[in-house]
């Protein structure tokens, strides 16, 4: 490809997230507006520089976003809707956290076999609605919704009925002091430390991609998705795809928490961060269900989240308001990535036109 | 009524790397039929859409009864009194004809009685034996094209474009399309149809007009002119036919069919007793009307549906394998649908050129794609088999409908099969790439392929089959010696008229 279609179809791609943050800007101020508050302050505080914890705080919670979010864009990838990585990730977080907490193993290799719990639970709570769909036909949508209710109702008794108390609360046996780590103060003493396991972000992320763009596996899946009637007659084995995505969709929603448990989380308990799991379908869709824009998704939603955080004190906004610049972008994105496929159709054409004209 | 003729001047249609329409004058004449033939690619499809406000020119004017038109929508095009029947039908199954044709026309006649006499009334007019309250799902291909020209009737249409409408259909159904095309012709609509078939085009249009490469290169007098001029025109070549050579059939048994049932969750036979072998070497053609279980026999051999009874594979049974495994031990399936199995249309064309392959070398290795390989395979078939496209990497969906259905044969036939399902090999292919299929296709069974040919086409059937059975209701009710059996006797026998041993 020649650089300069290389730039324009970069260009491209940006433009129509672009379009899409800034309608959700103007939604946002129509509200406020409306609710009676200062637009500047409003945006000013957004886009107030963040100081050195905020930026931590932002690559920390983006890690988690991620792979909430590339969780979703397996299924996503051959139209599989699974909803479920909520309750997929939940589950997985307790259980990883009580056995990590029981320290079976030494040191970092306690870490490991957590992980590994996490990603099975994660992936076998998922495969269930896998399972349910080929064998009795019932959409995943449904049972993945349900699922989530049972998860958080399992995870809520067990740990009333058999967590040690702490406080007001409950909470899983602490993990040993080893199998913990410091992470990194990249942003200045002072400012808290960049998660170690945020790499564990960026490995699913290559890890992923590669799977699909560049294995046997990732084209039977994506052939599935585009079209299903063909992958069929090529061999595709769909029933067997459906149950293998939705364990690996699951595998990965199971990692979401693990950045946040070796890092200083230490145990599951009341602080455990829920609701990732839905902020992720919709970063899935903000991304369009690749790594790279999933990547940006997550970084925009936890900039949000985290700016949002001083609202109240500074200009008297309730911190939720971003919530609905965050829902408007994901509605947005839609239509914006429409319009400028239409546009950059004709751009093409008045291209064509002028490389012709010009010979 | 006078009016209703159209007049294109200088339209001009341009896409990523090919130009579509360059120039394209036509006049058509009012109540009249007008052919439209020409080369895979050479822009007849993009000149409809343009006239049915699917796509807009890039250049160019279009005008009507003399008043100049601009489309943006069908929408547009409907309201000036352009309807377009699309090669692949649009009608839901489960609904009655009434039903469908209503479907968004709601405003016209309402969805009563009003509507069901109007139905009744063009369906009388034009001779179209059309019940409103049959189920599509119940009908053949021939009652489903009428059912969507009469859609397109009800919406007013004075003007009708066909895109290839002849394609699906069998000599028997083709006559009566025309009938219908001749009635309508008569009550002075205007009719502008594509074919690649120029027998066809000779016995019903008033006006022929030839592209090439997206001008418009000739007109034609059905009158005077002749087949092979036209071919000459269109391709600049000769027109081929399908021509047996010595028979290459060998003793041993490739495919066998024992008792093979294929039974509907309504308990209806889609495939009855069927009893059939191919050997090595071997074309045996299919005969019969689309929907009588060709799709379920093919498929029921790909293994994408459970069949009862036995079929093996040169001596293997293929009880236990799932479509991949038969595709890995040799079969190449070239499938009537071609969007609907046979393409990932938002996939470039190279990994459309892995479909189906995507488990054997070039396509992968040790698990992964080998992109540098598929990709140099890809250009050897668009190549070999002279697929009209900028590029591998343009997307399935860019392609005219013939340059689509060249990949997929170029793509069946890669890898060496040993047997190759082929439905419809040339649908929609011109007739200069419909004579390089059959020569491949010759050429590989000179080889030893054994090949399961299916075909509305019935020159191509008993030019290329060394046997042909005919089926009818999901069962074989009779074998052909092509050697001896005319397009008219074959005809009776697939409509059910006669039997013959
Ligand atoms: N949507 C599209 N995007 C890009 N290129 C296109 C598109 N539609 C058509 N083309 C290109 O325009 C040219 C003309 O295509 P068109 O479908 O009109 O051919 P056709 O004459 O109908 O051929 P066929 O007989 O094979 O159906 C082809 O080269 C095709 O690849
Ligand atoms: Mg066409």
């Amino acid at each position: 490809m020649n650089p300069a279609v290389l730039v324009r179809k970069l260009g491209l791609a940006l433009l129509a997230p672009l379009i899409a943050v800034v309608a959700a800007m103007i939604v946002t101020s129509g509200v406020l507006v409306v609710a009676g508050a200062s637009i500047g302050d409003f945006w000013s505080v957004i886009f107030s520089a963040p100081s050195g914890r905020n930026w931590t705080n932002i690559v920390n919670q983006s890690s988690m976003i991620f792979l909430a979010a590339l969780a979703a864009s397996i299924g996503f990838r051959m139209n599989l809707f699974n909803i479920g990585i909520e309750g997929q990730y939940t589950l997985a977080s307790y259980t990883a956290a009580l056995v990590a907490g029981l320290a079976l193993f030494p040191g970092k290799l306690n870490v490991l076999a957590a992980l590994l719990i996490a990603m099975g639970v994660g992936g076998v709570w998922a495969g269930i609605a896998g399972i349910l769909k080929v064998t009795r036909g019932v959409s995943e949508v449904i049972s993945t919704i349900m699922l989530n209710a049972i998860a958080g109702g399992i995870v809520g008794y067990l740990i009333s009925n058999y967590g040690e108390q702490f406080g007001q609360g409950r909470r899983t046996t602490p993990i040993p002091e080893g199998s913990s780590f410091d992470g990194w103060a990249l942003f200045g003493d002072n400012s808290g430390e960049v998660w170690s396991l945020v790499l564990l972000a960026v490995l699913a992320g290559v890890g992923v991609s590669f799977l699909i763009n560049r294995t046997r596996f990732g084209f039977d899946l994506r052939a599935t998705g585009l079209n299903e009637d063909a992958a069929v007659a090529s061999g595709v084995n769909v029933k067997k795809m459906v149950v293998v995505s939705m364990l690996l969709s699951g595998g990965i929603a199971g990692l979401i928490w693990m950045p946040a448990l070796f890092n200083g989380a230490d145990y599951y308990g009341p602080p455990f961060q829920r609701l990732l799991g839905f902020t992720g379908i919709a970063v899935a869709l903000l991304g369009r269900n690749r790594p790279i824009g999933i990547f940006f998704g997550a970084v925009l939603f936890a900039w949000l989240s985290e700016q949002a955080n001083p609202l109240s004190l500074i200009a008297d906004i309730s911190p939720s308001v971003v919530q609905i610049t965050q829902g408007v972008v994901v509605l947005t994105v839609v239509i914006a990535y429409e319009v400028v496929r239409r546009w950059s159709a004709s751009a093409e054409q008045r291209s064509l036109r002028n490389a012709e004209a010009s010979t | 009524m006078s009016g209703n003729g159209i007049e294109v001047r200088g339209v001009t249609k341009r896409f990523p790397g090919v130009v579509a329409n360059a120039d394209v004058n036509i006049t058509i004449r009012p109540a009249t039929v007008h052919a439209l033939i020409g080369e895979n690619g050479a822009g007849k499809s993009t000149l409809m859409k343009i006239l049915y406000g699917v796509q807009r020119p890039d250049e160019g004017t279009i005008s009507i009864d003399g008043k100049p038109v601009s489309f943006s929508s069908p929408t547009d095009a409907i309201r000036a009194g352009i309807g377009m029947v699309f090669q692949h039908f649009m009608l839901a199954d489960n609904l009655t004809v009434l039903e469908n044709v209503v479907l968004g026309a709601e405003r016209l006649y309402g969805i009563g009685d009003r509507a069901r006499e109007e139905i009744e009334r063009i369906s009388d007019t034009y001779g179209f034996a059309l019940e409103p309250d049959t189920l599509v799902e119940e009908l053949g291909v021939g009652e489903r094209q009428r059912v969507e020209i009469l859609k397109v009737l009800y919406r007013g249409a004075q003007i009708i474009i066909l895109d290839e409408p002849t394609a699906v259909l069998v000599p028997q159904e083709v006559d009566s399309l025309f009938a219908n095309l001749r009635e309508l012709r008569s009550s002075g609509h205007t009719l502008l149809f594509i074919s690649h078939k120029l027998d066809e085009v000779l016995a019903i249009a008033d006006d022929i007009t030839v592209m090439r490469r997206g001008r418009t290169v000739g007109e034609a007098d059905p009158a005077t002119t002749t087949k092979r001029a036209l071919a000459e025109l269109m391709v600049g070549s000769e027109l081929p036919s399908p021509q047996t050579e010595e028979s290459t059939v060998t003793d041993t048994v490739l495919l066998s069919l024992v008792d093979v049932n294929l039974v509907d969750l309504r308990g209806r036979h889609l495939l009855r007793d069927i009893n059939v072998s191919i050997h090595r070497g071997e074309i045996l053609g299919i005969a019969g009307v689309e929907g009588n279980g060709q799709a379920e026999l093919v498929e029921s051999i790909m293994g994408m549906r459970k069949a009862t009874g036995s079929i093996t594979l040169a001596g293997q049974s293929l009880a236990e394998w799932g479509t991949r495994e038969r595709r890995e031990a040799g079969i190449g399936f070239i499938p009537e649908d071609r969007h609907r199995h046979g393409l990932l249309l938002d996939a470039p064309l190279w990994e459309n050129r892995m479909l189906g392959h995507q488990t054997r070398a070039p396509s992968s290795r040790n698990g992964l794609i080998d992109q540098g390989a598929t990709k140099a395979d890809t250009e050897r078939i668009v190549r070999d088999y002279d697929v009209r496209t900028p590029s591998v990497g343009t997307r399935a969906r860019a392609l005219s409908g013939g340059n689509q259905q060249k990949l997929i044969v170029g793509r069946e036939m890669s890898g060496d099969p040993i047997l190759l399902i082929a439905s419809h090999p040339t649908r929609g292919v011109d007739v200069g790439a419909q004579a390089a299929i059959w020569d491949h296709i010759k050429r590989a069974r000179r080889e030893g392929l054994a090949v399961l040919l299916i075909s509305a086409d019935l020159d191509e059937l008993i030019g290329l089959s060394d046997r042909i059975d005919v089926i009818l209701r999901g069962e074989l009710v009779g074998e052909f010696d092509p050697q001896d059996v005319t397009p008219q006797q074959l005809g009776t026998a697939m409509t059910g008229g006669r039997e013959s041993a």
